[in-house]
């Protein structure tokens, strides 16, 4: 246990001053802007978004300048600052098959309808330093299909409606529940599904990776193939109750992933594929991939599995330690004045070596 | 006060403003009329929801920042502005533009407004899906050497 301690207020107004100096670094160098970050470190911006779960450019570009680039500590101020402000209500959920995709590929039909679309990603590129950026050249546009004038379509089905169609893998049950909020709710297990989606969409990137990773390695095998991953805008709607209708309020960037996964059947259904979801704020594709296998993984109670002892299957596991806020308050906390505390270890350390001292004497 | 709008139509331009960048919408229409504030902008947060693999049972995303006001013109129309982002005078002139669209000043405004901003959104989103046109592939399966 931590306790109260008192002074050191001119240590730590001198430390934050020193803090804000360091932050600025060098003044020779021109200060960075937040729609800088915005604009060119998107991915940064996107994955503090995801994790401190509030979708806002500029105050993810803030947080990050802020935090001198610590995302985790970016993170910790958006979901601080999320907590001052009311919550208007939930929209419709979004419809991704309406999505305005930049990107859409599939590792499981090579030519799907409406084709694969590569989009802008790191994908291809062979990973060498490029020093044309450090030289400050200009970037190179993108190119356009030439000819393309024609409206983008409204409505791409998802690959797996197409599955789904021949019953060749799991259908999913539509319905307009209202689901668990771990934001407003402490977590309950067994926990639901709608609820582990929220917490693996929050989750830290990294832990998630690790644990969807772990399942590919053996550790709870999922044997997941990417079924389609899509990026683009979808529309945010809400219904708006003195209005009486749904309006679109914006429009978010998402990143989806549906996995298709080896086979459930039982004596009265035959053979299916299963599925593994993920559905993330910006682009991150790598993040969107891990959340539909842990998805997947934590699934195996209700599609009849084994348990067989995997981490990722543990919910309790996966979904306590996946929020890098809470696992950092905790973590960093030992750092804080444990005066307390530790005196009554070293207390308890000097009488047991007095007694083991004594013991020996005796004995000798 | 003309006869109240088809709430379709009422939803497609609330929509059209909300999505509108705010300084594109600032320019197209900088000087507001009186109107007197029900409800003040206020910024708060929508919790966007999902759906578990795209089509089953809802779920939390996560929350967007979000600015809502009320105001009544004083010829009597209320209009309702909820935008995305924390931009008060954004969420203040699509509310204007709300009511103001229940007037007579309809088709002027639906002209001088509504019809640029959904110009501009529509040479975004070709532009952009012209960019993920030139990216299209096709993929061919290579025989591999163990099928021979």
């Amino acid at each position: 246990m931590y306790v109260a301690v008192k002074g050191g207020e001119r240590a730590i107004d001198a430390a934050h001053a020193w803090l804000a100096e360091e932050r600025r670094g060098d003044l020779g160098i021109a200060a960075l802007s937040v729609a800088q970050i915005r604009a060119q470190l998107t991915l940064a911006v996107n994955r503090v978004m995801a994790e401190g779960s509030l979708y806002d450019p500029d105050l993810a570009a803030l947080a990050i300048k802020q935090a001198r680039g610590d995302l985790i500590e970016a993170v910790f101020l958006i979901r601080a600052y999320r907590t001052t402000l009311p919550r208007f209500g939930a929209s419709i959920p979004v419809d991704t098959a309406r999505m305005a995709v930049i990107r859409r590929v599939s590792a499981t039909f090579k030519d799907l309808p409406g084709g694969q679309i590569l989009g802008p990603t790191f994908d291809y590129t062979h990973r060498l330093l490029d020093f044309a950026l450090m030289a400050e050249g200009e970037a190179p546009l993108a190119q356009d299909e030439a000819g393309q004038n024609d409206t983008p379509p409204a409505h791409i089905p998802h690959v797996m409606e197409f599955l789904n169609r021949d019953d060749l893998i799991e259908t999913e049950i539509p319905s307009d529940a209202t689901p668990p909020d771990l934001t407003r709710e402490p977590m309950e297990l067994p926990t639901t599904r709608a609820l582990r989606l929220q917490a693996l969409a929050r989750g830290d990137e990294g832990f998630v990776l690790s644990m969807a990773y772990s399942t590919q390695r053996g550790y709870g095998r999922t044997h997941a193939f990417v079924g389609e991953l899509r990026i683009g805008m979808v529309a945010v709607q809400m219904n708006i109750p003195e209005l009486g209708f749904a309006i679109d309020i914006g429009e978010v960037e998402v990143t989806e992933c549906e996995t298709v996964n080896q086979f459930k059947g039982s004596k009265t259904v035959p053979p299916q594929f299963t599925r593994g979801y993920g559905l993330i704020f910006g682009q991150s594709e790598r993040k969107a991939i891990s959340m539909s296998l842990c998805d997947r993984a934590l699934r195996w109670r209700e599609l009849g599995e084994d348990n067989i002892g995997a981490p990722a299957q543990d919910e309790e596991f996966v979904l306590m330690h996946a929020d890098n806020v809470q696992a950092t308050g905790f973590l960093e906390h030992i750092k804080l004045p444990h005066y307390v505390d530790f005196q009554s270890e070293l207390e308890l350390i000097r009488r047991l070596r007095t007694e083991a001292f004594a013991a020996r004497e005796a004995a000798e | 006060m003309t006869n109240p709008p088809e709430p379709t139509d009422r939803a497609a331009w609330m929509g059209q403003l909300a999505r509108a960048k705010p300084e594109r919408l600032r320019a197209l229409f900088p000087v507001l009329p009186p109107y007197e504030v029900l409800r003040p902008a206020e910024i708060g947060t929508v919790m966007v929801q999902g759906r578990a693999g795209g089509t089953g049972a809802p779920f939390n995303l996560g929350e967007v920042t979000v600015t809502r006001c009320a105001l009544r013109l004083t010829t009597g129309e209320v209009g309702h502005g909820h935008v995305q982002g924390r931009d008060k005078d954004h969420a203040t002139r699509a509310a204007v533009l709300d009511a103001l669209l229940q007037t007579n000043q309809s088709s002027a405004l639906r002209a001088a407004v509504l019809a640029p901003l959904a110009a501009d959104e529509a040479a975004h989103r070709t532009a952009r899906a012209a960019k993920a046109a030139a990216t299209k592939v096709e993929f061919f399966t290579l025989v591999r050497g163990e099928d021979k």
